[in-house]
């Protein structure tokens, strides 16, 4: 066996190691069966179950919210900061920006919970939960518009205002369309990471309030019904369909993600 | 009036003084190129006419206004740059429209005006095409079109042709010459190419460490250079260290080491002791198999080290017999004949007393 | 002043201010307050005693107090070193998982490359839950899965092994959340690779062995460092991962952390412990910092 087909033995290995548990999910989803052992019969149970399940469906509404909510915030104050980061140059600003994404998250969740209560005693809830997401999405939108921006020729900004344009119309003309792939990708990554948040919604949810991730973890560890695995289809369904569309805007995100 | 002053400007970067203390005219209308090294401080002096940097000493007068208060999209000032700064996501046409927008032009107006600066360049029909459709030498032409469509008052060039290959650059300094009669706009080149500035341009500063080393017309430049710098900067120049023996109205005797007493064009301001060098043109240097005794010439046998042949003409790099090295330019012009010595032939060389320069140390 | 240097720096404020200070007030503020925190002592009902100005016959204002508790018994240490332990595994699995497919992707034609990234990523897009219930199905007692392993080590006369809730389901668990962070700088980095490099390295009396050694694999470090710590680093921290799929022996510090804070109310503790964490994490990053820029040199 050569080293070409050796290698490539062991990727399809990998590749199979990441798909097949996704795929036994989104299968049982359909099963006839309340364990999630052997496959008995297709039905579509699962799901009339989960339209019908009021606390899972608030969850939804709650989980969507915040992440519209947090995107659009995370996409204005993380495209300011990729901005200010590629034409400044500030010391403290790329530092506060990348941390909240590369320490574990639940440093951030931590001392959000102790920032919440201890200093603003703010009750937890929509709020706080919003106020987390934005912090660490406003790191994703910048690396990408600064890596957008790191890629072109500097001397077209000055050449607009050479030929004319204030920095307004300098921003509006110019600047912004050549950045607006990596806006809209990051808009769609910070909807993304919002969506599936987990660790950092976990401390700063407080009680009434619950999203998606936290239902279906509940329900984990309280009592696993396939009702579990319809909702994870479809939340892969709508997370996938989000980054494909973002993979098309920015092939480049996933590498400036990777950094 | 001068359409451009600059008094006594001066820039500093930290110990760094990139500007130091320059002031000169440029007048309306004229092909000026700011001609030098890299780090000579030209380029600064182009961004702070273009306003995108700010003099620590001194003022910027156009049309005898100061310019320190005025950001550059309010300097009827426009900048070709070096990378040519195209807008990636506007067609041609909308890169060229850029500045009439910004000056709020009519629709009408601004068709009007594009049409007319696109046959200027020879790019009529390139309209719709996106920068990265187009060759270099077609985006330099756009960028040339951008930059002169709302007749600024001054066009400056952040070495244009630097990223051409040699055949279209010879054709686009052409065209720049043409150009810029036709429209009338003065032109403000930056070059560090000398023998671009001598085809290009009506008057040439040469720039060197932040000063202006000599300012005046290409030939005389060439002719004339006021020091070393300028003469070892602009062509091929023979230095041959000297020291002036006596230095009378009409002439100067030196002495070179190695060759002896020789004459000099007068010099004003030599005495007799001085250290310099002369300089002396190639082509002012003849090359014979022997010479005859001519009465105004210096004349010294030597050796033929090497040749630099380039088709047109070649230059021969002569060992003279009293260790002094010289080179003499020759026409390849007698036809069937690549060239007229060889390595190692005897030769002599000779000059006319009243050619060169004796510049000081 | 002219006002064109005067909006030139209203502009730069405009654009770095909001961001700046959301971060601060959100961000640095929080986390120097869990500094505070982990000084302080515990309120009567769980959170944090007042800094200042107490009734007698309780403790308030600074302490190390909590520090000292943490050296105090042993096992606060041993789940710190098994943390360690777990994420070093979980960079070793994920590294030789890794390291083969995205030198597949690298070497593919370029065409086929960004898809081939695409389907590395899109497990990912899927809830972090999601794809750690599903090895619950996977390991759990009744799958064909479990049930295969186990008929398998019977023939070896080796009794029934529990998969779920167990150290292994938690490694699997971390090793499977975290492969496309490996993978991603591992394949940006062999994607610039010039494979010039291997022909002159065979050209010069290299077999297939030493041109992968000498070549490719030092060349490949600083990707390989990135790759380890964007794995290391949260898996660290991790503890939905031991909660779900590890059994009640297998807490991690990240367990520790939120039993804390959520569970016992003990915050001072809770604040200690992340501290520390911190401070390994910073360590950590500091040190492939280090590395990946000496290896570059090289």
């Amino acid at each position: 066996m050569n080293k070409k087909s050796a290698l490539w033995s062991i990727s399809a290995l990998v590749y199979a190691f990441l798909y097949v548990p996704l795929v036994i999910v989104v299968v049982y989803s359909f099963n006839d069966s309340r364990l999630n052992a052997e496959w008995v019969g297709f039905t579509l149970n699962w799901y009339r179950v989960l339209f019908n399940d009021e606390q899972m469906i608030g969850a939804a509404v709650n989980s969507l919210t915040i992440a519209v909510v947090s995107a659009l915030a995370a996409t204005a104050l993380g495209t300011m900061a990729g901005i200010a980061i590629h034409r400044y140059k500030p010391k403290l600003l790329p530092f506060m920006v990348i941390t909240p994404v590369a320490m574990p998250e639940i440093l951030l969740g931590v001392s959000l919970l102790l920032f919440f209560i201890q200093v603003m005693n703010l009750t937890l809830g929509m709020l706080s939960i919003i106020i987390a997401h934005i912090t660490f999405c406003i790191g994703f939108v910048a690396i990408v518009v600064r890596a957008r921006l790191a890629g072109m020729d500097e001397s077209i900004f000055e050449a607009a205002r050479d030929l004319g344009a204030t920095p307004w119309q300098t921003f509006k003309l110019v600047t912004f369309p050549l950045i607006m792939p990596g806006v809209i990708a990051g808009t769609l990554m910070s909807f993304t990471l919002s969506i599936d948040d987990f660790v950092i919604t976990f401390f700063t949810v407080g009680v009434g309030v619950t999203t998606l991730p936290l239902q279906i973890y509940s329900m984990i560890k309280i009592a696993v019904t396939p009702e579990v695995n319809a909702v994870s289809t479809l939340l892969m369904l709508l997370t996938l369909t989000t980054i494909i569309v973002a993979s098309k805007f920015a092939p480049d995100v996933l590498r400036g993600v990777a950094k | 009036m001068a359409l451009l002053e600059i008094r006594n400007v001066t820039r500093r970067f930290g110990d760094l003084v990139a500007v130091d203390n320059v002031s000169f005219n440029i007048e309306a209308g004229e092909f000026f190129t700011l001609l030098g090294p890299s780090g000579c401080g030209k380029t600064t002096l182009l961004r702070m006419i273009a306003g995108f940097d700010l003099p620590d000493g001194g003022q910027i007068l156009l049309d005898g206004k100061d310019l320190s208060g005025t950001p550059p999209e309010k300097r009827p000032i426009h900048t070709v740059f070096q990378s040519y700064a195209l807008f990636p996501h506007m067609t041609v046409t909308g890169n060229v429209s850029f500045p009439l927008k910004m000056a709020g032009k009519t629709p009408d107006e601004i068709a009007v005006k594009v049409k007319e600066v696109l046959d200027l360049v020879h790019l009529s029909d390139k309209g719709g095409s996106f920068p990265h459709e187009l060759s270099g030498g077609q985006k330099q032409r756009v960028a040339l079109a951008r930059g002169l469509v709302n007749r600024p008052r001054l066009l400056m060039l952040d070495e244009p042709l630097g990223a051409l290959d040699a055949k279209l650059r010879e054709e686009m300094q052409i065209e720049l010459i043409s150009l810029q009669r036709d429209v009338g706009i003065t032109f403000v080149f930056v070059t560090h190419s000398q023998a671009e500035a001598l085809a290009l341009s009506h008057r040439i500063a040469v720039m060197n460490v932040g000063r202006i080393e000599q300012m005046d017309e290409p030939s005389k430049i060439y002719s004339f250079p006021v020091n070393r710098f300028v003469a070892d900067f602009i062509g091929r120049i023979n230095m041959l260290q000297a020291e002036v023996l006596e230095a009378v109205p009409d002439h100067l005797r030196i002495r070179i080491p190695g060759m002896g007493e020789v004459r000099a064009p007068a010099k004003i301001g030599a005495v007799r002791g001085q250290r310099g060098v002369l300089a002396l043109r190639p082509e002012q240097v003849r090359i014979a198999t022997k010479i005859d005794n001519v009465a105004g010439e210096n004349r010294f046998p030597g050796k033929v080290h090497d040749f630099l042949y380039v088709g047109d003409i070649t230059t021969y790099i002569v060992d003279l017999n009293n260790g002094a090295r010289v080179e003499a330019l020759l026409p390849n012009s007698a036809p069937g004949r690549a060239k007229f010595f060889e390595t190692g032939d005897s030769v002599e060389v000779a000059w006319r007393q009243d050619a060169g320069l004796f510049l000081n140390e | 002043m002219s006002n064109f240097l005067t909006s030139a720096r209203v502009t730069k404020w405009l654009v770095r201010g909001p961001p700046f200070l959301y971060l601060m007030l959100f961000f640095l503020l929080p986390s120097i307050i869990m500094v505070v925190a982990s000084f302080r002592f515990p309120g009567d009902y769980g959170g944090l005693a007042p800094l200042f100005g107490a009734e007698p016959g309780k403790e308030t204002g600074l302490t190390l107090e909590t520090y000292q508790f943490f050296f105090s018994d042993f096992i606060y240490t041993q789940i710190f070193i098994k943390s360690f332990g777990v994420a070093m595994a979980s960079t070793l699995v994920c590294l030789l998982m890794a390291y083969p497919l995205a030198l597949l992707i690298a070497r593919s034609p370029k065409k086929h490359r960004d898809f081939m990234v695409l389907l590395v990523i899109l497990p990912f897009a899927s809830n972090f839950l999601i794809r750690v219930y599903a090895w619950m199905i996977i390991l759990g007692p009744q799958s064909a899965f479990s049930l295969a392993v186990n008929h398998l080590l019977g023939w070896f006369g080796i009794a029934s092994v529990p998969l779920l809730f167990s150290p292994f389901a938690v490694l699997v668990g971390m090793v499977y959340v975290h492969l496309p962070f490996m993978v991603l700088p591992l394949y940006t980095n062999l994607e610039k690779h010039d494979p010039v490099l291997l022909d002159a390295a065979q050209d010069l009396g290299a077999n297939a062995w030493n041109r992968f050694w000498k070549v490719t694999w030092p060349l490949s470090l600083p990707g390989v460092y990135s790759g380890s710590a964007l794995v290391f680093i949260p898996v660290l921290g991790m503890f939905a991962i031991p909660d779900i799929l590890g059994g009640t022996g297998d807490i991690l510090i990240g367990n520790l952390i939120k039993d804390q804070f959520l569970g016992t109310r003990d915050w001072p503790f809770g604040s200690t412990l992340s501290i520390m964490l911190t401070i390994a994490v910073l360590m950590l990053a500091g040190i492939t910092a280090v590395i990946s820029r000496q290896g570059v040199r090289q």
